[in-house]
């Protein structure tokens, strides 16, 4: 249920972005999603690659800090208040946000990303249950070939 | 800029030729050679271990057989072990600005600090200062030397005390416009805040102000001009250091050219800190004190860690006491930031502390304005990355937490991408000071 997100550690610094972007080219790397959180002195990026294990590596070999991190990728039909529905299961289960950004919009669907703090393991049956669908690493994968 | 009296206060000690100098010197030394010896079991340990008997010193001439005093001896010795007479001799103690267990203490006879308000009234009056000034003591008063050792030494000369302290800028402001306040004593960077405060005030041209002592801080002849023609005064740089005494070892005179030492109660020599040989006049080394009167800490050969040159020529002020050159930076890695001394290593081991491994860190110390501000620099290595703004916002919060209990100071941290401080062959580079003294 978990998907693997590259994080990066990014200073605020003129051309820090292109070099991360150079080494995930050169290394074959094609990016689903992402998104960058920014504070005054540094940002973080988070991606969703295709093979995050190997661009884990090539960005440690070039001497960044990154990691991978899970987070949970969803599901969600074109169909008004479907996030809020969401929202609300993870809140009913006491369940925290720390994060959360799209990563694909389809014709009839859209998935979003989100890391969650507590135990959302022992609560998935249950959202399956209640119609939350998760989609899997080999499906993002397959998003960009 | 107001003509100022040129007073020199104690002319019999100021003003003698180099031969009565060194003669007095050289019988003060063996004095105080003897009383080490005799009375301070450190001391006497470091001379036996030196093959040393006080009779081997029989004058200046023999200063060079004589081991050297660190920090660290008074540190191995904290609080009282350098102490040369009774504790019930002892009227007063002093203590370094540390909040960290590096305090270094000083202790005065009733003696010594009779001595102290002597040098320190010579460096007053030498700045033109009487008994017809008001004077503000803007140094803190308490530990630190400063504030006591000037209020002292202005009150021995005569003049009206005002007992300022720091850190009440606008009352201080007041008061010199309401006193007529016509002299001060403070850091330069302090009198530079003050300056500013007045002509947001527009009182720079009510207030009486002629004259300023400033020390305890490095500053250059730039300030000191910059200083004198904002404020239409004269400024004047008082050295001193507590372990040797306080404010009052040294101070310039209304030429400007260098450092008069009040050389009758301290020996200075210059060394080269490598090689710790002492090299010659007009050459830049670290200066060197042995305290030649003082009874309650007696030093031998301290070193300052100020490098500095000495030149012993009579000045165009009459005197002929030798006088130091500007500072021109420390031997060893301490910086003074607000008035506080920091050791980079104090920020290694309060990081080691938090961690169990030290990151590569940088301190760059920068001025804006009048303050000093200190960053630091930690590089984000894999053991403190989180992908999460918030644990990284509380790792910062956390060292900046683990720094200020180790320096009393508090500094910005900046969290930086891995490999990219600067590493250097050898030593590792800890320290960025961009403060321009020019």
């Amino acid at each position: 249920m978990y998907i693997k997100q590259l994080s990066v550690f990014l200073e605020n610094r003129e051309g820090r972005l292109d070099d991360v972007l150079e080494i995930l080219k050169t290394n074959g790397i094609n990016i689903v999603s992402l998104s960058l959180a920014d504070t005054a002195d540094y940002g973080m990026l988070r991606l969703i690659v295709n093979y995050s294990e190997r661009a884990l590596e090539s960005l440690k070999n070039n001497g960044f800090s990154a990691s991978l991190t899970n987070v949970t990728v969803v599901r969600l039909p074109h169909k008004i208040g479907q996030l809020q529905e969401l929202a609300s299961l993870l809140c009913k289960a006491d369940i925290n946000i720390e994060y959360m950004y799209s990563l694909s919009i389809g014709q009839n669907d859209a998935c979003i990303v989100f890391k969650a703090s507590g135990a959302l393991d022992s609560i998935k049956e249950q959202l399956k249950n209640d119609g939350v669908e998760f989609v899997s690493q080999t499906e993002i994968a397959g998003m960009v070939g | 800029m107001e003509r100022i009296t040129l007073m020199i206060w104690n002319e019999t000690k100021e003003c003698m030729s180099r031969d009565e100098m060194n003669n007095l010197q050289s019988c003060r030394l063996v004095k105080t050679v003897d009383r080490v010896y005799h009375n301070v079991p450190y001391y006497r340990k470091k001379m036996q271990e030196a093959g040393l008997e006080p009779g081997d010193i029989k004058g200046i001439e023999d200063i060079n057989k004589l081991p050297y005093t660190t920090k660290d001896d008074l540190r191995d010795t904290y609080p009282f072990g350098l102490f040369a007479v009774p504790m019930t001799e002892i009227v007063r103690t002093h203590a370094s600005s540390g909040t960290t267990g590096k305090a270094t203490v000083v202790g005065y006879t009733r003696h010594d600090i009779d001595v102290w308000k002597e040098c320190v009234a010579r460096a007053f009056a030498q700045a033109g200062i009487t008994r017809e000034d008001r004077m503000q003591i803007a140094y803190g008063y308490g530990l630190f030397t400063g504030g006591l050792g000037a209020h002292y030494g202005a009150e021995n000369l005569g003049a009206m005390v005002v007992p300022m302290s720091t850190g009440n800028t606008k009352k201080l402001v007041t008061m010199m416009e309401d006193f007529d306040v016509t002299a001060i004593a403070c850091t330069p960077s302090y009198l530079i805040h003050i300056a500013e405060v007045l002509k947001e005030t527009n009182k720079i041209d009510k207030v009486k102000l002629k004259t300023a002592v400033c020390g305890a801080e490095p500053w250059t002849e730039n300030m000191r001009r910059q200083i004198e023609s904002e404020l239409g005064i004269n400024a004047f740089d008082i050295y001193g250091l507590s372990e040797v005494m306080g404010p009052g070892v040294a101070c310039d005179c209304i030429h400007h050219k260098g450092l008069h030492v009040y050389e009758d109660h301290f020996l200075p020599e210059i060394i080269d800190p490598t090689t710790l040989q002492p090299v010659g006049e007009d050459v830049t080394g670290e200066l060197v004190f042995t305290t030649l009167t003082k009874e309650g800490l007696p030093l031998l050969r301290y070193r300052t860690k100020d490098l500095t040159s000495i030149n012993y020529g009579k000045c165009e002020c009459g005197r002929t006491l030798a006088r130091i050159s500007r500072f021109k930076g420390r031997s060893d890695d301490m910086l003074i930031i607000r008035g506080v001394n920091v050791f980079p290593s104090q920020i290694e081991a309060a990081l080691l502390e938090m961690n169990g491994t030290t990151p590569h860190y940088m301190m760059i110390v920068d001025r804006q304005g009048s303050l000093d501000t200190l960053e630091i620099q930690v590089e984000v290595e894999e053991r403190f990355f989180s992908d999460e703004i918030k644990e990284l916002e509380s790792l910062s919060k956390k060292i900046a937490h683990v720094v200020q209990n180790a320096i009393g100071l508090a500094a910005k941290i900046k969290l930086v991408e891995p490999r990219t401080l600067e590493r250097s062959e050898g030593k590792a580079k800890h320290v960025i000071d961009n403060r321009k003294l020019v």
